[in-house]
């Protein structure tokens, strides 16, 4: 039976617009007629704006679309149907914790005292926040072990930025000034090298072993006066505790060398593992992962980080501090001149920050402790189930995800791995995370997360399996694959090679200019 | 767990295919020494008390106060449209759109938010990565940095403090030089302080001043711009969008990249975050802008689609070799952004900032009459300093009879005696002719309080 159709303006390469099932969609720019919109705002009185000299105004108005509300929001919703999400399926993506979002965070963020209060209120007009960002700072420090939690950061890679930060204002203060390198395996998130080279540091890498820890000897190695800290993923980028992780603290803290533990994963050891009390000096949290703050299509996050006795005064300006009659207030500029200062704007993305703290006091300390059992056991189980169909590579319990690799079946059949993660959306599944850590060949780095039920595990499990099985048997389905998503395979080689990175309204190649 | 789908059945049946009976060993990789036997923290709270609690502790946060504080964040009508689409799962629970197949929906509003970014400000590239104004501001000046292959940037100092020091923080390590530059007595920078620094000392990678500036007073960015160009240094504009309805784009004055804070946008105030930062720039700069960009391709068979395109400049791909260390982008508040711009369409936005002009002007008028006069002489938008003696105890003071008479400027300019004595206040188009009315009142009569204690103290 085919679907009715209801013809409307198309751009030149959609086909028509139907009211049914994912559909591309014509832009906003393109979806404009002049005319359309307003009753939003009520109109200035005239000459609102003659006291503003001519050479300061715009001479013409910017070209933005005009739509009434109807439009604008069928534009969106439609758009919203072509995304893939948590809410709407599994979302395996390693390292990244896709976890349910609750709702009630969501609710949290938009109470009117939260949502409407300025940056720039007075103390005494922002206890609320004040009191629910000091206590989160004190979760963090349970949770992490350390002394002492900035909230500012906005992002993980803003957080490392931070710590690395403090790491090279504590060397500084100690007259040793030769310590200008970073020591990151070979395992590493992107963001670890990235943030030294920001943070004025040269990066050494360093092999990992055939059990997919950090290499002991590499590291020794590579440990000298001048080393200012080592980065440490724990659990790895590879799902895998490093089960060395107390010699590798000695011989780090034995160079002078001082110990940054990315927390991407620590969704894995909550209540089992706590950095701080195992002798790390900073880390990072990724409050999107472990805390089940959205990932919003790639932002915002947020990225507190925790230090110990020795970073604790080097943390960024301003901190939340409670004084002795209970009230809270933020530090004065200037009054901890040990600081490095100030990483943003304001005190934090206290609007990310509320629903972590909703999240974690949701669910408790037992809670917390039962999500890493539950991402750990479900991943375990996952990895078991596949093993069959793809090759594991490290053969040892996992944490929270795991890597598997197609390498013996691209052999045996031309499929990569590409090939499977694109074949998995035709199956229904987001694929997980591919190519990364760049140290496995033809890698899938798999994050089942602990709300997944085993029902969804299972399904996965079958999917991949059967993939296995097409790419034995039919290859060229597998290759083509997407085939049901709202598109094919995509010209990514066109778009780095023209980049059109803006709809230009005066070439006229689309509908007219809006005005 | 509250979200645990787990049942006892479906762990043992986990744990049978594992061969194993408890949990443990999974966990036996931990060393004994550092392993930790869970977390000293209170047990699970109810959705239910955790509900009303957290509306208890927003209930002591003061948004009733009559508010005129901006600064860099500034109060607007937020469409309910805005909230909704922003609130659609779809939206919300996805990733960065690493499967493009799947992500359309992200990849076309991160287009459509490049597209109407670049509208605004006449400029070309437009990065939706970045967390706020001040490290927007921060990146935009490291790209100056790399494209011009020079170490010092000039900075007016009525640029927002906050991101002047974001800027020095992200300096800092490389050793790169900030300095600021003076401003006249009517608010703008001071040229001929400009052409002097330019004229000695190492070559400047850049100059940046805001329009309007961290005072309100709108600058000379025209003939900023030509002397930072004359002497080879490129020209950063720290802008406000929803002046850019009204204001001159930076693209028409000459600017090579403009940097601001995209909250007034659609987004909440939320006391600090999550907000957006804006990174737009010639496309002479694609290369050196950090953080996602999104392409318009084709697939397979020809329809058009959108890409995360350029990745050759990031973290993940070139390590230790990237643009900067940026991995978000900031998606969402991009989103929120664009349906926000959208909704209002041009008129919509125009209305918004001329809306903004008028209430200011009503504003000055009231405050000159309480006695409170503006501080500098040059053109103002929407904000601008009024002179008030002993201003941070009368600020304080004003907040106990309602109102937030903006930001006490001794906070951001301790230093300076003209300033020090200063309110830096603003107006929307959601202030309201009684607001303004509460703030002159109360601001006469502890003006006058302020009179009687030095006549009491003389």
């Amino acid at each position: 039976m085919s679907a009715p159709r209801i013809e409307m303006q198309t751009g030149p390469d959609l086909g028509p617009r139907t009211a049914v099932g994912p559909m591309l969609q014509p832009t906003l720019m393109e979806l404009s007629r002049p005319g359309r919109g307003g009753g939003k705002i009520p109109h200035p009185p005239p000459g609102a704006l003659d006291a503003i000299p001519a050479e300061h105004r715009r001479a013409m108005p910017a070209a933005l679309p005009e739509l009434n509300e109807p439009e604008v929001i069928r534009h969106f919703v439609n758009l919203s149907h072509l995304n893939y999400s948590i809410d709407s399926g599994f979302y395996p993506l390693g390292s990244c914790t896709m976890k349910f979002n609750p709702k009630i965070n969501e609710w949290v963020a938009r109470l009117f005292g939260f949502a409407k209060l300025h940056p720039l209120a007075p103390d005494a007009a922002a206890q609320g926040s004040l009191e629910m960002l000091w206590e989160l700072e004190r979760l963090l420090i349970e949770i992490s072990g350390m002394v002492a939690v900035t909230l500012q950061p906005a992002a993980g890679a803003h957080g490392e930025l931070t710590g690395i930060l403090m790491v090279r204002a504590y060397h500084e203060s100690r007259g040793d000034e030769e310590r200008r390198e970073v020591i990151v395996p070979d395992s590493s998130h992107g963001t670890n090298p990235a943030t030294a080279s920001m943070a004025g540091f040269t990066t050494i890498t360093v092999p990992s072993d055939a059990r997919g820890g950090v290499e002991l000897d590499a590291l020794r190695g590579a440990l000298s006066p001048r080393t200012a800290a080592v980065m440490l993923t724990n659990p790895s980028t590879l799902g895998l505790f490093e089960d060395r992780i107390v010699e590798l603290l000695d011989a780090v803290h034995a160079a002078g060398a001082l110990a940054y533990m990315d927390g991407a994963n620590l969704n894995a050891v909550l209540g089992k593992f706590r950095p701080g009390a195992a002798g790390f000096d900073v880390m990072h949290f990724n409050v999107h992962k472990t805390f089940s703050t959205p990932h919003g299509g790639g932002g915002p996050g947020a990225g507190p980080v925790g230090v110990g006795e020795k970073l604790a005064p080097f943390l960024p300006s301003p901190r939340v501090l409670r004084e002795a009659d209970g009230r809270f207030r933020l530090e004065a500029p200037g009054e901890r001149p040990t600081s490095i200062g100030r990483v943003r704007a304001y005190q934090g993305s206290t609007g990310v920050l509320l629903r972590a703290y909703a999240y974690i006091c949701s669910h408790g300390g037992s809670g917390l402790v039962e999500v890493s059992e539950d991402a750990v056991l479900a991943a375990n189980y996952l990895k078991s189930e596949l093993a069959g169909a793809y090759e594991i590579p490290f053969d040892r319990p996992c944490k929270h995800e795991f890597v598997a690799t197609a390498r013996g079946l691209k052999e045996a059949s031309g499929v990569r791995t590409l090939d499977v993660a694109k074949r998995l959306i035709d199956k229904g599944f987001h694929p997980p995370t591919i190519y990364f850590p760049l140290i496995v060949e033809e890698c899938l780095l798999i994050e089942p997360t602990e709300t997944e039920s085993i029902e969804t595990l299972d399904a996965f499990a079958e999917a991949m399996t059967a993939i296995a099985r097409e790419a034995l048997e039919d290859p060229e389905v597998v290759k083509g694959a997407p085939h049901t998503a709202p598109v094919r395979r995509l010209d990514e080689a066109k778009a780095a090679r023209q980049p059109d990175l803006r709809w230009r309204a005066m070439t006229g190649a689309e509908t007219p200019c809006p005005q | 767990m509250p979200y645990g789908p787990h049942t006892t059945e479906d762990r043992a049946r986990m744990l049978e295919v594992l061969g194993l009976e408890t949990i443990a060993p999974l966990f036996a990789d931990i060393p004994t020494s550092v392993r930790a036997n869970g977390l000293d923290l209170p047990g699970p709270e109810p959705e239910l008390e955790l509900a009303a609690r957290l509306e208890r502790l927003a209930a002591r946060n003061r948004v009733d106060l009559a508010n005129f504080l901006g600064a860099g964040v500034y109060r607007h009508f937020l469409p309910p449209a805005v909230d909704q689409m922003i609130s659609r799962g779809e939206f919300y629970t996805a990733y960065t759109p690493y499967q493009p197949e799947i992500s359309q929906g992200t990849l076309q509003t991160i287009y459509e938010f490049q597209s109407l970014l670049a509208e605004l400000t006449g400029l070309d590239v437009v990065s939706a990565s970045h967390y706020d104004g001040a490290a927007a501001t921060a990146e935009a000046a490291l790209m100056a940095i790399r494209a011009t292959r020079r170490e010092r940037v000039l900075a007016s100092r009525a640029i927002h403090r906050h991101y002047l020091e974001t800027t020095r923080t992200y300096f800092s390590p490389a050793g790169l030089v900030l300095e600021e530059l003076p401003t006249l007595e009517d608010g703008r920078t001071d040229l001929a302080a400009l052409e002097r620094a330019l004229g000695v000392g190492p070559p400047v990678a850049a100059v940046l001043a805001g329009q309007p500036n961290a005072f309100g007073i709108l600058e000379p960015m025209g003939e900023i711009g030509r002397l930072a160009h004359a002497a080879g240094a490129l020209f950063v504009a720290v802008i406000e969008p929803v002046s850019l309805a009204v204001l001159a784009p930076p693209g028409e004055y000459g600017a090579d990249i403009a940097a601001g804070e995209g909250q007034p946008l659609g987004i909440a105030p939320q006391y600090g975050g999550p907000y957006l930062g804006i990174l737009a720039a010639t496309d002479a700069l694609v290369r050196q802008i950090p953080g996602r960009l999104v392409g318009k391709t084709t697939d397979l068979d020809g329809r058009r689609a959108f890409v995360m395109t350029l990745r050759a400049r990031e973290q993940d791909i070139r390590r230790e070799r990237a643009a900067s260390n940026i991995c978000t982008n900031q998606a969402l508040c991009a989103l929120a952004a664009t349906v926000y711009l959208a909704t209002l369409g041009p008129h919509g936005l125009r209305d918004v900032a001329a809306g903004g002009a008028a209430r200011a002007r009503d504003l000055e008028h009231a405050l000159a009459e309480a006695g409170a006069p503006r501080i500098h002489g040059g053109a103002y938008l929407n904000e601008f300093a009024v002179a008030v003696p002993d201003a941070e105890r009368v600020h304080a003071a004003l907040v106990d009879r309602g109102v937030l008479a903006g930001l006490p400027l001794a906070r951001w300019y301790p230093d300076d005696a003209r300033l020090r004595d200063g309110l830096l206040v603003c107006a929307t188009e959601v202030t309201t002719a009684d607001e303004i009315a509460r703030f002159a009142d109360a601001l006469r009569v502890e003006v006058g309080t302020t009179a009687t204690m030095a006549e009491a103290v003389r």
